[in-house]
C-alpha cells in the first residue's frame, strides 16, 4: 500500500474521522470544535460530515466537558474530548484524576471509562503564562490513566486509534509546534500500540530518551553530533504511561549513556522517572551518570527570546550530549 | 450624572483605547508584536463606563481581552505598548504580554488567560477590602463565556453570602470565542442569573458609556456601603475576531456591520457635539491621542529586553 504525506494535525483528524465512521459510539466534545474547527484547526470539516450530534460544541466549561465524557463512557459511548490548551486541564483535574482514573478500580472493575482527552502542550507560540504549559507529567503520576505523547504524524494517527479503542481513560498529549509538521502515513488502517517506544535513530555512543517536540530536536542534534564523531541513539517514548521500560533499558545497555530530554521544567517532571528507572535497572552498564535536560524553573515568559531559552533547543542537546561523551 | 468635562474625558479614553489597539494590530502585522492578542475594539464603552464610576483607589480584575480595562483604569500606554513588545519597560517587564497585563499600582489586579479565573480572585480582593475595612470596591470584568465556568458559580455565590464589595460586570459580546450566547444559555439575559444568588441583576446597553457608568456607579456605591454584590450585564460586541487566528466563520458580515453602526465612540462624539462641545475641541483631543500613541510605539521599540538571569530572580519573592 502506498504512503501519503500529511500534517500531524491532519493525522489526528484522520484518526478521528475513521474511528467515527467505524464506530457509532465515538463522538467529539469540546470548545469551538464545530464550525470553528478547533483552536488549532484539528477538527475542521468533521461537523460537516458527522453533524452537531457527534461533534458537540460546549460553553467554556472544562469540568463539564471532562465529566460529560466520563459519564457518556460509563454508559457505553467512546467520547473524545478536546481541551483547548493543556493549561486548561487544571480546570478538569478533579474529573480526570479523582473520577476517570479511579472509577474502574473503586467500582471493583464493574465499570469502565473508555475515553480520550486530547490537549496540546508546549511553548513557542508567544502565548505566555496561561497557554504554553507542558503539564503532562502530572497525569503520568496517576494510576488508572494512560498518557501518550506522539511526535510524528504516523504515531499521532496510530496512537489515537489505539487510544479510542482502549477501554481506559487516555490522556492524548499533542504539541502546538507539531501540528503543521509533515510525515508519512500509510493509506490503510493501522494502529500504534500504547506502551511501546521506538528507536527513531540508531546510535552506539549515547541514548537521547525523549518524547513529543523534543524528538525532532533530538534527531537534529544527533545529526550534528554525528558530524562531530558521536553517534547518538534517539529513543522516542511515545507512551509515558505505561512506559516501555524494555526498550529504554535495551538501548542504554548498548550505548552506556543516557540523556533524558524534555520540555517541562526540569524539577519533578516525568523525565526524572525515566532517569530513576535507568539508574535502577541499568546501573552497571552506565559509563556516566544519567543526565536530565529539561526546561527552566519558571512559568512561560512572553518575551520571545526568553521563551526560546525556557526549553531545550537543538544546541542545548548537542552541548549536553557532548559533555557526557567526551 | 457625569459633568460635561467627565463626558469629554470618557470620549478621550475610549478613543485612546481604540487607537492603541488599531496601532497594536498594525505592529502585529509588521511582526513587531508577536504571539496573539484579543482586541477590545467595539467594547470600549464598558471599560470606560465601568472604571469612570470607581474611586481612583478601587480595584479591577481584567480578562484576556484586557487592553481597554487597563487604559480605562489609568495605565500609561507607553508601558502597555512596551509590554506588548515584550520589553523590560512594560508593565510586566515583558514576561506577561497582552494576556497578562496588570497595573497593580493603579488597582488593576491583572488580565488572565484562563476564562473565568479572575472572578474568584476579584471576590478574594473584595474579601480583603472588607476585612481591612478599606471601603474600597472591586469591579470584576468578565465575558459571557466566563459565566458558564464553575468558577463563576462558586465565586458569585460566595460574594453574595459574604456580602462582599464587588461589582460583577459581564461583557456580553454574544460569543464565547465562536460559541453564541443563544446556544450557551437557556435564559434571555445573563443578568437573570443574579436571581439564583439572591443579588440584584440588571442588563444595560454596553454600547452606551453613560448607561454603563450609571449602572456601575449605583452598584459600586451599594457595595461600598455594605449592600453586597451586583451583577451587571453590558450587552456589547467585538468588531474584530476572537483572537488573531479567528476567521470569523461563525457570524455574518451583516451582523458585524449592524453592530459597527452602533460604535460607542461615534455615539459619544455625536452626543458631545449635540451638547455644544466644539468640533475643534474633539479634533484636538484626537491629535493628542495620536501623539501619545506614537510616543508609546517609539518608547516600546527603543526599550530593552529582560535577561534570563533577571527573569530567574522573579520566580520567587526574595
Amino acid at each position: 500500500m502506498p504512503n501519503k504525506t500529511i500534517t500531524y494535525a491532519e493525522a489526528i483528524r484522520e484518526a478521528l474521522r475513521e474511528e467515527m465512521r467505524r464506530d457509532p459510539t465515538v463522538f467529539l466534545i469540546g470548545e469551538d470544535i464545530g464550525l470553528y474547527g478547533g483552536a488549532f484547526g484539528v477538527t475542521q470539516g468533521l461537523i460537516e460530515e458527522f453533524g452537531a450530534e457527534r461533534v458537540i460544541d460546549t460553553p467554556i466549561s472544562e469540568a463539564a466537558i471532562a465529566g460529560a465524557a466520563i459519564g457518556a463512557a460509563l454508559v457505553g459511548m467512546r467520547p473524545v474530548a478536546e481541551i483547548m490548551f493543556f493549561d486548561f486541564m487544571t480546570l478538569c483535574a478533579d474529573q480526570v484524576v479523582n473520577q476517570a482514573a479511579k472509577i474502574r478500580f473503586m467500582f471493583g472493575g464493574k465499570a469502565r471509562v473508555p475515553m480520550v482527552l486530547r490537549s496540546p502542550i508546549g511553548s513557542g507560540t508567544g502565548a505566555a503564562g496561561h497557554h504554553s504549559g507542558s503539564l503532562e507529567s502530572w497525569f503520568t503520576h496517576v494510576p488508572g490513566l494512560k498518557v501518550v505523547a506522539p511526535a510524528t504524524a504516523y504515531d499521532a494517527k496510530g496512537l489515537l486509534k489505539s487510544a479510542i479503542r482502549d477501554d481506559n481513560p487516555v490522556i492524548f498529549v499533542e504539541h502546538k509546534l507539531l501540528y503543521r509538521t509533515k510525515g508519512d502515513v500509510p493509506e490503510e488502517d493501522y494502529q500504534v500500540p500504547i506502551g511501546k517506544g521506538e528507536v527513531k535513530r540508531e546510535g552506539k555512543d549515547i541514548t537521547l530518551v525523549t518524547y513529543s517536540i523534543m524528538v525532532s530536536r533530538s534527531l537534529e542534534a544527533a545529526k550534528i553530533l554525528s558530524q562531530q564523531g558521536i553517534e547518538a541513539e534517539v529513543l522516542d517514548l511515545r507512551s509515558l504511561r505505561p512506559l516501555d521500560e524494555e526498550t529504554i533499558i535495551r538501548s542504554v545497555k548498548k550505548t552506556n549513556r543516557a540523556l533524558v530530554v524534555y520540555e517541562p521544567s526540569k524539577f519533578g517532571a516525568f523525565g526524572a522517572e525515566v532517569a530513576a528507572l535507568i539508574t535502577e535497572k541499568a546501573f552497571d552498564y552506565l559509563d556516566a551518570p544519567v543526565v536530565r535536560l529539561g526546561g527552566e524553573e519558571m512559568p512561560p515568559p512572553y518575551n520571545p527570546n526568553l521563551e526560546k531559552k525556557l526549553v531545550p533547543q537543538v544546541e542545548d542537546i548537542v552541548r549536553a550530549a557532548r559533555e557526557m561523551v567526551s | 450624572m457625569p459633568t460635561l468635562q467627565e463626558k469629554i474625558q470618557m470620549f478621550y479614553t475610549m478613543y485612546l483605547i481604540r487607537r492603541f489597539e488599531e496601532t497594536a494590530e498594525e505592529l502585529y502585522m509588521e511582526g513587531k508584536i508577536w504571539g496573539t492578542f484579543h482586541l477590545y475594539i467595539g467594547e470600549e464603552a464598558v471599560a470606560v463606563g465601568g472604571c469612570s464610576a470607581l474611586h481612583p483607589d478601587d480595584y479591577i480584575t481584567s480578562t484576556h481581552r484586557g487592553h481597554g480595562h487597563c487604559i480605562a483604569k489609568g495605565a500609561d500606554v507607553k508601558r502597555m505598548m512596551a509590554e506588548l513588545m515584550g520589553k523590560k519597560t512594560g508593565y510586566c517587564l515583558g514576561l506577561g504580554g497582552s494576556m497578562h497585563i496588570a497595573d497593580v499600582e493603579k488597582g488593576n489586579l491583572g488580565a488572565t488567560g484562563i476564562v473565568g479565573s479572575a472572578i474568584p480572585i476579584a471576590v478574594g480582593a473584595a474579601l480583603g477590602c472588607k476585612l481591612m475595612q478599606t471601603k474600597k470596591v472591586v469591579l470584576c470584568f468578565f465575558g459571557d463565556g466566563a459565566v458558564n465556568t464553575g468558577a463563576f458559580h462558586e465565586a458569585v455565590n460566595l460574594a453574595a453570602v459574604f456580602k462582599l464589595p464587588v461589582v460583577f460586570l459581564c461583557e456580553n459580546n454574544l460569543y464565547a470565542m465562536s460559541f453564541p450566547t443563544r446556544k450557551a444559555f437557556a435564559i434571555r439575559d445573563i443578568a437573570e442569573r443574579a436571581l439564583g444568588y439572591g443579588i440584584p441583576g440588571l442588563a444595560v446597553d454596553g454600547m452606551d458609556v453613560l448607561a454603563v457608568h450609571e449602572a456601575v456607579f449605583q452598584a459600586a456605591e451599594r457595595a461600598r456601603s455594605g449592600g453586597g454584590p451586583t451583577l451587571i450585564e453590558a450587552k456589547t460586541y467585538r468588531f474584530k475576531g476572537h483572537s488573531k487566528s479567528d476567521k470569523n466563520v461563525y457570524r455574518t458580515k451583516e451582523e458585524i456591520k449592524q453592530w459597527m453602526e452602533r460604535c460607542p465612540i461615534k455615539r459619544m462624539e455625536s452626543l458631545l457635539l449635540e451638547e455644544g462641545v466644539a468640533a475643534s475641541v474633539l479634533e484636538e483631543l484626537k491629535h493628542k491621542v495620536e501623539d501619545e500613541i506614537q510616543d508609546a510605539v517609539r518608547f516600546g521599540l527603543e526599550s530593552e529586553e529582560l535577561t534570563l538571569e533577571e527573569a530567574r530572580r522573579l520566580v520567587y519573592a526574595e
